[in-house]
Formats: C-alpha cells, sequence, structure tokens
C-alpha cells in the first residue's frame, strides 16, 4: 500500500487511479496527489498558484 | 473517437467526466498532462478532439491555442478560454453583445482607479483581470479602504495587480446563480448561497438548485455565445427584478452541483464533446 510522504499513513486509494489525481490523507490531512500508477506512488500536491481556478 | 484529455491535477470533476468518457464504448481517451507538454508548433497529439480541463487559466489558453493553431477540434475553444479566463475581456464581449452585467470601470493607475470608485459610488469590488474561487476579491466600502486596497495591490503585487477591474457592488441577498451550460442548453442551475458576500462553493458558499426559468436560459446563453459558446458556466446575480451577469467560466466545476440539480453534468458535457453535429460546426 502506498504510504503518505507526510504521516507514514496507508491513504485510501480509489479503485480506478489515475495519475495527477489528488486525495486526501485521512491522518494528517495533507492533499495528496498521485504522480505514478505502477507502483502507486504518492506525493505532496503542489500549492495553489495565481491563475488557478475555473 | 480519440478524445484528448487535456489536464494537470485531477479533481472530483476530471474523474466524473474520465468515468463518463471511459464509459462509452467508441472513445479512446488519451491523457494530455500540460506539466508533460511540449509544443513544436507543428505536430500536435493524435486525436480527434481535445477537452480542456486545466487547472491553470494560462496553461489552457495557450494550449488551446497552440492545439487550434495547428488544427485540432477543441472544447473550449482558445478565444473562448481568452475572453472568459480575462474578467476586463469577459466584461468587454458582454457589453459587445448588450448582455446586461454590474456597472464597471478599468483603470490603469491608482489615481484613476480612485476616480473610478469614487464616481462608481461605494461600495465596489476590485477584482483581479485573472482569478477565480472568489480569491482577492476586495469588497470596498469606503475611500480610506480604496486608498489603501489600491496602494497595496500597486505595490505589492506583480504587475497585472496594477489593471484594475472595479465593479460596482451589487446586494445580492446572500446568493447568486451559477448556470451551467452545455452548448446549446442551459443544462442546470444552483443557487450559491452564504453568509458572506463572496458566494462561491469554493469559498463555503452552498449549492442548491435553482430552476431554469427562461429568463435565467435565456441569459446564459446569451452570454455564453458572447463568450464564443461551448461549455461554459455563467454567474449570475439578482438585482430587484432583473438578472445581472457577474462571471462565466470556461473549466466549469460542476462536483457540487450534480446531486443539487438531479442533472449528470459531466454526462452532458461528454455528449458534447463527442457529438457529431457540434464538430460540423466548428
Amino acid at each position: 500500500m502506498p504510504e503518505c510522504p507526510v504521516c507514514g499513513a496507508e491513504p485510501t486509494i480509489s479503485d480506478d487511479p489515475v495519475e495527477g489525481e489528488l486525495l486526501e490523507c485521512e491522518e494528517c490531512g495533507v492533499e495528496l496527489e498521485i504522480l505514478a500508477l505502477d507502483p502507486i506512488t504518492l506525493g505532496e500536491a503542489p500549492d495553489a498558484e495565481e491563475d488557478w481556478g475555473e | 473517437m480519440r478524445v484528448g484529455f487535456l489536464h494537470s491535477l485531477i479533481r472530483k470533476d476530471e474523474k466524473l467526466l474520465i468515468a463518463e468518457l471511459r464509459g462509452r464504448s467508441d472513445v479512446e481517451l488519451v491523457f494530455l498532462d500540460d506539466r508533460k507538454l511540449v509544443f513544436d508548433f507543428r505536430n500536435v497529439p493524435d486525436v480527434d478532439v481535445v477537452l480542456e480541463r486545466c487547472i491553470n487559466h494560462s496553461r489552457a489558453m495557450h494550449a488551446l491555442r497552440l492545439f487550434e493553431g495547428a488544427g485540432l477540434d477543441c472544447v473550449n475553444r482558445y478565444e473562448v478560454s481568452r475572453r472568459c479566463g480575462d474578467k476586463i475581456l469577459t466584461a468587454a464581449s458582454l457589453q459587445e453583445c448588450g448582455v446586461p452585467q454590474p456597472e464597471a470601470r478599468v483603470a490603469f493607475t491608482e489615481e484613476s482607479a480612485l476616480e473610478a470608485i469614487e464616481e462608481l459610488g461605494y461600495p465596489v469590488v476590485l477584482k483581479p483581470a485573472v482569478g477565480s474561487w472568489g480569491r482577492l476579491l476586495s469588497k470596498i466600502n469606503d475611500r480610506h479602504a480604496a486608498e489603501t486596497v489600491l496602494e497595496h495591490k500597486a505595490i505589492l503585487g506583480s504587475y497585472h495587480h496594477s489593471i484594475f477591474f472595479v465593479q460596482k457592488y451589487i446586494e445580492k441577498g446572500g446568493r447568486d446563480i451559477r448556470a451551467f451550460v452545455v452548448g446549446d442548453d442551459c443544462v442546470a442551475a444552483i443557487y450559491r448561497s452564504s453568509k458572506h458576500w463572496i458566494t462561491n462553493t469554493a469559498r463555503g458558499g452552498t449549492a442548491s438548485n435553482c430552476p431554469v426559468t427562461s429568463e435565467i436560459g435565456e441569459l446564459s446563453l446569451r452570454a455564453a455565445a458572447a463568450m464564443g459558446g461551448g461549455v461554459v458556466a455563467v454567474d449570475l446575480l439578482e438585482r430587484g427584478g432583473e438578472l445581472l451577469v457577474n462571471e462565466v467560466n470556461y473549466t466549469m466545476e460542476f462536483r457540487n452541483s450534480i446531486e443539487a440539480t438531479g442533472v449528470n453534468i459531466p454526462e452532458r458535457i461528454a455528449s458534447y464533446v463527442l457529438s457529431p453535429d457540434r464538430a460540423a460546426d466548428r
């Protein structure tokens, strides 16, 4: 199981993960990004940038 | 059909669209992560259509320009992203098409911006031309606040924060309306309610169903047409008995609106992207 790079917990991964997917570590609350699928690798999601949005 | 899915981070909105497209038997999904793309002005991905879902406006707009320039069919189109992504261009396009909006001014210096604010009358809302989710909006209630905010923006902000876009503040009674337009249809609408004057759901506003009246539907379609059509979310303000178009969003977020409206918005978007009629009209 992939570990949260911040707290070491094992966040829940969806059944159909995709690269770039955001998820939240249930243990420490940090926002994570799926960096790779095989094997699933997690990293901290980037901070919001000025032109982010809709 | 090969559908290029232009993205960076994948949020719930993108996951819903991916699931919808993967559920279509005739679709092959090609992921185009904007963080990995390199454009050479000639070659483009081998796809039939690109669905833009970038989180960065600047990347989305430039990628669409380059893809379209190389002949690719894109949803939304570059011109739609350009007009929607800059509130000044949005206001200009709405004005040119006779679509009602809050009274607004654009100024390029602190002094002229202050003059514009005083002419509009307090309160006003100062908005960055590029930005979303209700960030960096300033409701300015008096001259002292105006002077302070203008000085801070001019000194602390990057250059585009010294292009001042000022709107007359509309007292909206704790809610506004977001209408979802897909092609020629206004498919759904929600009320966004909050005790705060900023009602964006990204800032804690709550979504509830808003019946799509003929007035909401027609005005939303006019606003969408002013931007160049496609898939857009139109933010409407109620002032007395009239509706005003506040903003138009071209990479619309809908995850909080499916349950509230009962409308499968990602299904509608996917069908629009895959529609032969849309492709024939481009």
